[in-house]
């Protein structure tokens, strides 16, 4: 069966019904449930089905601020070709909830499916001539199978993936087995489930045809692992040797703390029943990083987990960490905001706040992450690196990669790596008269030697202090200390530019003098786009920046190109001030692609937004040359 | 203020502790607070405590807010790691380091508006979260450092230097210790040298949540008629209801006070709270009697002194935690990292 839903081919004849999309393992199915009606494990559910059938599957959960009662949505994106991001665009929608069911509708792609509840009749006005429809008296069913409410409702969404699985063909046997997985501590639940998937696919196989959109196994999947960020995250907070973690709940950062105690309850408990790990969950985001920096302060490896409002709330304490140069390691997990509502929507909108943190002259690294497989390894990274660089290290996620579930490689690590506790100096080094100066830069790069509190009975202890010291801790107002000391501050953050991860250059096929800069969730998307722009006879050449401050590389790649698209989820254009302000580079040689509705980027609005731009600064080379010809 | 630097030099026949160390090598930076400051009385008695506890002082971190009270950790054991944080956020700071390292002992210093104001939430819920330390403010009632507005602590009524009256309640720090769950609490007044030195040492000994309300007059701002704080003040009207000792484990109890004069209460660490009443019907363990008699007196406009309530058999953050004894902060890669066999299994659990 052909491919007809590339993101290349946007527009459709809008005059006669267009033919049933056709595609197998390429298609975007996108659910409507009301929040709190249990619908998510059903969609889970449907979700890794196709991933045990070897197909790549990308699947967003789009949730409001609410327990209960609000419309939420489920994206399942198969791509037998591995995209993972958005695509843009609907091929199959089920929706089920009536508040949403005009828009929901409104969504199909011409020639896509629309799947629902016909228990009621709908008025021919409720549908679209241009799609096809497909009823299952979902409500029906399950009401005359079920006497007791809550079950008619929980056993409908595992009727529905039931018809589904005939429609675009997942095996019943490998839900079978993910239902025996599941409810491996409850088997009870496993033949109920069962038979209300079954209640759904035996319907369908008698009454409906499968459609035109198809799945078969594949191996494309590997041995990839399908996980959240957050808890990619705090799997690498454990791996990296964090001990106490202080936190206050706040979306979409919460089941980063509540994955680290289930972590540490597994990894991080003794023989005895006592735990190599403290976790307090505090009155406010300001206790939070308090007890971070206390705890940093006194060598132990800390963290707190939280979002842009936290930040805000962390400002004050952010300075005095990177003053006082105390480890600390912040994972934001960005989101839209204030108030509640957008919270639960995606943003890269927190980069200047965390970069420029705090009063007076401060700037901090960040790391970003693009899925949840960086999230691990740049979470048990940023302990390293904070303890090395004896200040505020932040591990930028954002809710797209924090709270959805992505396909990743599956997590590594090398039993020799030993902990990286930096600059410390012991009692025996003290004993042996080791010169110790608290911020005397004795290694030329600007990083000092710290005391933990408790080292040595007489030697190597200090007083800290925001500002307001000279070389050895002392105090001291005068403008020269603090100057000097300032200065060896910047060349400890020219120093942490070599030690932040760097960025990963994508050449494009052709020789070309246009380049993009992109980060963190936008990846899998950018690629699909760059792709499909290629094909399109758009040669770019991309750079997935890693990290903040940014190396001689990222500035060296903008100096070699012509113009450079900065493609980012955020209004400001963020990562193209820290460019500028950074890197002194000119405002017109780099463009903004930004996309900030809360919803994450697509294939196909970046494919047209960035094929836009090249197609009119195309046009202005022509004029521009035949101007010059004339 | 004095600006000259402290001689390192002391007589020889300085008494020594136990350890060794003579009372000077408890004590810090020469202090650059306004003379006769009631906050120099407190750092005195803090120095005095530790001599006589024989506490090592590498084994002592002294954390600090910011204001006048909090400059003070410089002006004592200057041997000891100390850290002056952010505006009334010590208790943060002290919890986090208390939990990374359980071993050593942590003296927290504050004040009036560090604590009481922009600091009252991380008060509370330190010593709800029963953070073990020794929680000290140094009250005055006024903000010093920016020349004299009222604290949160200031009594209703009470006159600033300029003759203002305070029109908002104030807050008794003491009271809200004890609602809270602190286990050890007591009030002084810096002019009280007897008073104030058993009562820190009994609460560097305490283990648990231990608050200390020092009345603290400010000699430049809040010790004029009319105040509510000033020495006058607080002289005329101190109700001190105990005289403690403090013993320690490995000293012998002698028995010199008639039967019913003395109560002693042993700590956990063997240490013995040796409580000389002054007021026969108070008892320091009963934490509603505390409760009431603080209010009643203070209804009289009195201000209560001594240990006011200690819990014996307190617990802490690490006991409610289920801590390793070892400190975390010397937990290596071994400890801490569960390595590449267990990360294999997590794969496979989320294919």
């Amino acid at each position: 069966m052909p491919d007809t839903v590339s993101i290349g081919t946007l527009t459709q004849a809008a005059s006669a019904k267009p033919a049933p999309l056709a595609a197998v393992n390429d298609f975007v199915v996108k659910f409507a449930n009301v929040n709190g009606s249990g619908s998510a494990s059903a969609n889970g559910l449907f979700a890794k089905s196709i991933i045990r059938m070897g197909v790549p599957v990308a699947a967003r959960n789009i949730f409001p601020s609410n327990i209960q009662g609000l419309p939420t949505w489920y994206e399942v994106r198969v791509s037998g070709a591995g995209h993972l991001g958005r695509r843009g665009g609907v091929d199959l929608a089920v929706p089920l909830n009536p508040q949403t069911w005009d828009d929901d509708v409104k969504e199909i792609s011409p020639g896509g499916y629309l799947f629902y509840d016909s228990t009621k009749p709908l008025p021919a006005s409720k549908f679209r001539d241009d799609i096809y429809v497909i009823g299952v008296p979902l409500t029906a069913i399950c009401n005359e199978a079920y006497k007791i409410p809550r079950e008619r409702q929980l056993f409908k969404n595992i009727c529905y993936v039931g018809a589904l699985s005939w429609l675009i063909n997942i095996d019943p046997a490998v839900i079978e087995q993910l239902l025996k997985e599941e409810f491996a501590a409850k088997p009870k639940l496993i033949p109920a489930n069962l038979a209300a998937f079954n209640l759904g696919r035996d319907y369908a196989q008698k009454h409906l045809k499968p459609i035109g959109l198809q799945l078969q196994k594949s191996d494309a999947v590997g041995n990839r692992i399908f996980v959240e960020g957050n808890a990619a995250a705090a799997l690498g907070a454990v791996y990296g040797g964090a001990t106490v973690c202080a936190w206050y709940p706040i979306t979409p950062s919460t089941s980063l703390a509540e994955a680290f105690t289930g972590y540490c309850e597994d990894f991080r408990m003794n023989p005895d029943g006592s735990n190599n790990f403290a976790i307090v969950q505090c009155e406010d985001e300001i206790a939070s990083i308090g007890v971070v920096v206390g705890a940093g302060w006194n060598g132990a490896r800390s963290f707190t987990c939280t979002s842009g409002p936290g930040i805000s709330l962390m400002n004050e304490f952010i300075g005095l960490s990177y003053f006082a140069e105390i480890p600390a390691v912040i994972f934001d997990v960005q989101r839209g905001g204030p108030s509640t509502g957008m919270p639960t929507r995606t943003q890269q909108s927190d980069l200047l706040l965390a970069a420029y943190a705090s009063h007076g002259d401060t700037k901090h690294p960040l790391l970003l992450p693009a899925d949840p497989g960086e999230c691990f390894t740049m979470g048990a990274q940023a302990f390293d690196l904070s303890d090395r660089l004896q200040t505020t290290v932040f591990v930028m996620l954002d809710l797209d990669i924090g709270m959805q579930e992505w396909l990743v490689e599956p997590f590594q690590w090398d039993d020799k790596r030993q902990i990286d506790r930096g600059k410390v100096m012991t009692a025996e080094m003290l004993e042996a008269g080791t010169f110790f100066g608290r911020y005397t830069d004795v290694d030329g790069d600007g990083i000092p030697f710290r005391t933990y509190p408790g080292t040595h009975p007489d030697k190597g202890a200090y007083f800290t202090r925001g500002t307001s010291r000279n070389r050895m801790a002392g105090y001291s107002e005068k403008g020269v200390d603090y100057q000097d000391n300032m200065e060896r501050l910047l060349k400890k953050f020219h120093t942490a530019a070599t030690l932040v991860p760097g960025p990963i250059t994508r050449e494009a096929k052709k020789k070309t003098r246009i380049g993009a800069i992109y980060f963190g969730s936008t990846t899998p998307a950018m690629h699909e786009a760059l792709e499909a722009l290629e094909a399109a006879g758009h040669h770019i050449n991309a750079m997935r920046v890693r990290a903040f401050p940014f190396s001689q590389d990222v500035y060296d790649f903008i100096h070699a190109h012509d113009e450079i698209c900065v493609v980012e989820q955020n209004r400001d254009a963020q990562l193209r001030s820290l460019l500028m302000i950074e890197g002194g580079i000119d405002a017109s040689h780099l463009t903004s692609i930004l996309h900030y509705d809360g919803t994450p980027i697509t294939a196909r609005f970046l494919f047209d937004a960035i094929g836009k731009r090249l197609e009119a600064r195309k046009a202005t080379r022509q004029v521009t040359s035949k101007a010059d010809k004339q | 203020m004095t600006y000259i630097l402290k001689p390192k030099l002391h007589h020889p026949s300085l008494p020594k502790n136990e350890l060794g160390f003579t009372r000077r090598d408890y004590e810090g930076r020469v202090s650059t607070l306004c003379a006769g400051c009631g906050h120099d009385s407190i750092s005195a008695a803090i120095i005095q405590s530790a001599w006589e506890l024989g506490i090592e002082p590498h084994r002592l971190a002294k954390m600090s807010g910011i204001g006048c009270s909090s400059k003070t950790p410089d002006y004592f054991l200057g041997q000891s790691h100390g850290f002056n944080s952010v505006h009334g956020r010590m208790p943060s700071v002290l919890t986090g380091a208390n939990l990374a390292n359980r071993d050593l002992i942590y003296l927290g210093v504050s004040g009036d508006g560090d604590s009481a104001s922009i600091g009252l939430g991380q008060f509370a819920h330190s010593i709800r979260r029963g953070v073990n330390m020794s929680y000290i403010v140094e009250n005055n009632g006024v903000y010093g450092l920016t020349k004299g507005q009222f604290s949160a602590t200031s009594d209703k009524g009470s006159k600033s230097k300029k003759g203002i009256e305070n029109t908002e309640s104030g807050i008794d720090l003491v009271a809200l210790a004890l609602q809270l769950g602190a286990t050890y609490v007591g009030r002084s007044f810096s002019g009280d040298k007897d008073q104030l030195v058993p009562l820190i040492k009994g609460a560097l000994s305490h283990h648990g949540p231990a608050f200390i309300d020092v009345i603290s007059p400010c000699v430049a701002f809040n010790n004029h008629a009319g105040s509510t704080k000033s020495f006058d003040y607080v002289r005329e009207h101190n109700e001190a209801v105990n005289r403690l000792d403090v013993i320690l484990g490995r000293t012998p109890i002698t028995a010199d006070y008639r039967p019913g004069e003395v109560r002693e209460v042993t700590q956990h660490d063997g240490s013995t709270l040796r409580l000389r009443k002054l007021h026969t019907d108070y008892d320091a363990t009963d934490k509603i009697g505390a409760a009431n008699y603080l209010q009643e007196r203070h209804a009289e406009g009195e201000i209560v002194t001594g240990l006011l309530y200690v819990d014996p058999e307190a617990t802490d953050l690490h006991d409610r935690l289920g801590t390793t004894a070892k400190p975390l902060n010397q937990l290596g890669t071994s400890d801490l990292t569960p390595g590449a066999d267990a990360l294999a299994k997590i794969n496979a659990s989320l294919r």
